[in-house]
């Protein structure tokens, strides 16, 4: 984690009121997840003690201890997809990519996730891809979008 | 010449996104400078989704679903000017789904562009809030209350009564807050509304704001809804550059992103999330409306609350009140989903029953098999059998068939679930999501896990669906909130009216 830059997302929220979690979500998004090294930093800036950050990080699911693959997939496992057999969904993507849920794949392409209803429950089953939202997804849409999601990190790369 | 394709997330799911690129690009190649594309928000048909309205003089006509490929078709058919194609679903307003509705809150969604305000106020806005302003504070919360308006987030309390106490108490700051955590699987008003049509939310929250003495509101927007997120921050923008929203405006306005608690829908967790706390729940009292965000006094509404109130103040507290039957007041925001034909939302008074909102609305099952269950509020709502079905929708009728209207969500299962793998999840839901303030909550339901395990494994059945049967009667009984206390009605009424999937399998 680069600290300078870090500090400066942290900065950002410095006059906000009740700022921790706004600056949680800065931190994530700059890199992917919320780097140990960012502790002290966000104890000094809110005048909290470490173990009271800790505590707030650890609380909410969204928050990354680790850095994502290229691609974040997170698929909804809750209940109106579960009707619409979103379980098979998911151990067709877990076997495809040879992880399990919250896992990232070994080249660091995809890291897989749960989540509890993306409000897409009329077009069941739903998964996020990068923040992009598909509905009625089935095996041979989500091996679509793992292709061609794995194509263009291939091209970056 | 405007065609109409969604910009709601849900839309965007099934590639609205890629169907409005390729009609702009279809205009351009033809040379039809006179074809604008306008994204608005969904009907809320989601089965026709991506679906495209084209204006004609008899009304807007829509075409869905549409696929990107099928665009060149559909103009070479003269979609442009409302001809029947395979895909022609006639004029919008007529479609029996649409026009069987008593859509209040939900007037304007689908129609307009959800960020141009000329669009908000030709079409109804701010007419609420200018009749308010006209208003004293006191008569404002008193409309609210006649309308018999209750909060949609799920316990149903009058919105009115919240307000006046609100009102009451002394204090150098209070605090609108806008709860927009719409955890419940099966639901999706709030963020239709937020995605669709965000400023009658803010006139929502600005009437609120006038009502009660408070200057600052809060946004707490899951953060599952990037979108809707989006468009908030947006609305909010522009809201203060046309002087809605602002220190001289006298209410201003922030949204914050939740970060994938679901207890954090619940009032007090959410204040706490706020202050940038770990989400857990307050002991009340003091309620909200003494204590609440940073100790103040604080409206915590749903986001379907605050949105119907700018047209209770337009029409007035009565004409809202007259829809609806008993003390369920008004509309009930229905959102039909999971294994459904037709799912989508349904804005009707109080009082339809589940049966017409899944077949006469619905269509039934989208997997053609029968319906063998269906969960209504939430995945802390009661499961329901085909028996149940002509229970009334209504907070009253609910509660006495031991179930819950919440958030209005009615998710349909076929004959292929399994009762007892939905009662372990409702179980495992509880352990992953709880708080972890209260031992019934936090440990009751990972022994509840548990317990089902075995009874699916067939280990000492008998035995251990009773020590189930007493683990949600403490659960029940000894939780602090709703959480670990209502984690029983699924669980219980899956054994209770489905006991062939736990008593007789194999
Ligand atoms: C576990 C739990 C989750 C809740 N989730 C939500 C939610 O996502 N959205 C919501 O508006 N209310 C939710 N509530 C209800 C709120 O605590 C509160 O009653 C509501 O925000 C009050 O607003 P209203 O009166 O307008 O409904 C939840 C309650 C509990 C116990
Ligand atoms: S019931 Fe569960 S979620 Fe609610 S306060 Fe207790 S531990 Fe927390
Ligand atoms: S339950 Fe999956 S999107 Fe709502």
């Amino acid at each position: 984690m680069d600290i300078a830059l870090a500090k400066k997302r942290i900065e950002g929220f410095q006059d906000t009121p009740g700022a921790l979690l706004p600056m949680l979500h800065a931190l994530q998004e700059e890199f992917g997840y919320v780097d140990e090294a960012a502790v002290p930093l966000l104890a000094e800036a809110l005048n909290l003690s470490r173990a009271e950050v800790h505590g707030v990080i650890s609380f909410y699911h969204d928050f990354r201890h680790h850095a994502p693959g290229r691609h974040v997939l997170k698929i909804c496992r809750a209940e109106a997809c579960q009707s619409m057999g979103c379980n098979r969904l998911i151990e067709h993507v877990e076997k495809k990519l040879s992880v399990k849920m919250g896992e990232t794949t070994a080249d660091g392409n995809f890291t897989l996730e749960p989540v509890y209803c993306l409000g897409n429950c009329a077009l069941s089953p739903a998964l996020l891809l990068d923040g992009q939202p598909y509905g009625k997804v089935t095996a041979g849409v989500a091996d679509a979008l793992i292709e061609n999601a794995q194509r263009q990190s291939g091209r970056q790369a | 010449m405007k065609i109409y394709v969604p910009c709601d997330s849900s839309a965007v799911s099934v590639g609205a996104d890629a169907v409005a690129r390729a009609i702009s690009q279809h205009a351009i190649t033809k040379q039809r400078p006179d074809v604008t594309v306008s994204r608005n928000g969904s009907r809320g048909m989601f089965w026709l989704e991506p679906l495209v309205e084209v204006e004609t003089p008899k009304g807007r006509v829509a075409y869905g679903p549409v696929t990107p490929d099928a665009v060149p078709a559909l103009l070479e058919a003269g979609m442009l000017d409302g001809k029947a194609h395979p895909l022609c679903q006639g004029l919008t307003e007529e479609i029996p789904f649409l026009k069987q509705q008593e859509r209040l809150t939900f007037a304007r969604c689908g129609i307009t562009d959800p960020l141009s305000l000329a669009d908000y106020i030709g079409n109804g806005g701010f007419r609420g809030l200018e009749r308010a302003r006209s208003m004293t504070s006191d008569a404002v919360i008193e409309e609210v209350v006649t309308s018999g308006l209750r909060g949609r987030g799920g316990a149903g309390f009058p919105t009115g009564i919240k307000w006046r106490t609100v009102a009451k108490a002394q204090a150098d700051q209070k605090y609108i807050v806008c709860n927009a955590d719409e955890g419940d699987s099966g639901t999706y008003a709030d963020r239709m509304i937020m995605e669709g049509d965000p400023f009658v939310l803010i006139e929502g929250m600005i009437i609120a704001g006038r009502a009660v003495g408070a200057t600052l509101g809060y946004i707490y927007c899951r953060s599952e809804y990037p979108h809707a997120f989006r468009t908030l921050q947006r609305a909010i923008e522009i809201g203060r550059e046309d002087n809605y929203l602002g220190s001289a405006a006298g209410f201003d306005l922030h949204v914050r992103l939740g970060a994938g608690a679901y207890i954090c829908g619940e009032e007090t967790s959410l204040l706490e999330s706020l202050e940038g706390k770990r989400g857990q729940i307050r002991p009340k009292p003091p309620l909200p409306a003494i204590e609440g965000l940073f100790g103040k006094p604080t409206v915590v509404n749903n986001v379907i609350s605050l949105a119907s109130v700018p047209i209770i103040l337009d029409k007035g507290g009565a004409h809202y009140r007259d829809f609806g039957m008993g003390r369920s007041r008004g509309t009930l925001t229905i959102q039909l989903a999971g294994n459904i034909k037709q799912g989508g939302l349904v804005e009707k008074a109080f009082g339809l029953t589940l049966r017409q909102a899944i077949y006469d609305f619905g269509g039934g099952t989208a997997s053609g098999r029968p319906l063998r269950a269906v969960q209504v509020g939430g995945p802390l709502g009661a499961y329901f059998p085909e028996s149940l079905l002509d229970t009334p929708l209504d907070y009253e009728a609910f509660a006495e068939k031991k179930g819950m209207l919440g958030h209005g969500g009615i998710v349909v299962f076929d004959d292929t679930v399994d009762l007892a793998q939905q009662a372990r999840f409702a179980m495992e839901f509880c352990a992953v999501e709880s708080c972890g303030k209260c031992t019934p909550c936090r440990v009751g339901s990972t022994r509840g896990v548990e317990v089902i395990d075995r009874i699916i494994a067939n280990r000492d059945r008998e035995k251990n669906l009773q020590v189930l049967d007493d683990l949600c009667e403490l659960m029940l009984d000894g939780s602090l909130c709703a959480l670990g206390g209502l984690t029983p009605y699924p669980v219980m009424s899956a054994v209770k009216h489905f006991p062939e999937d736990f008593h007789a399998r194999n």
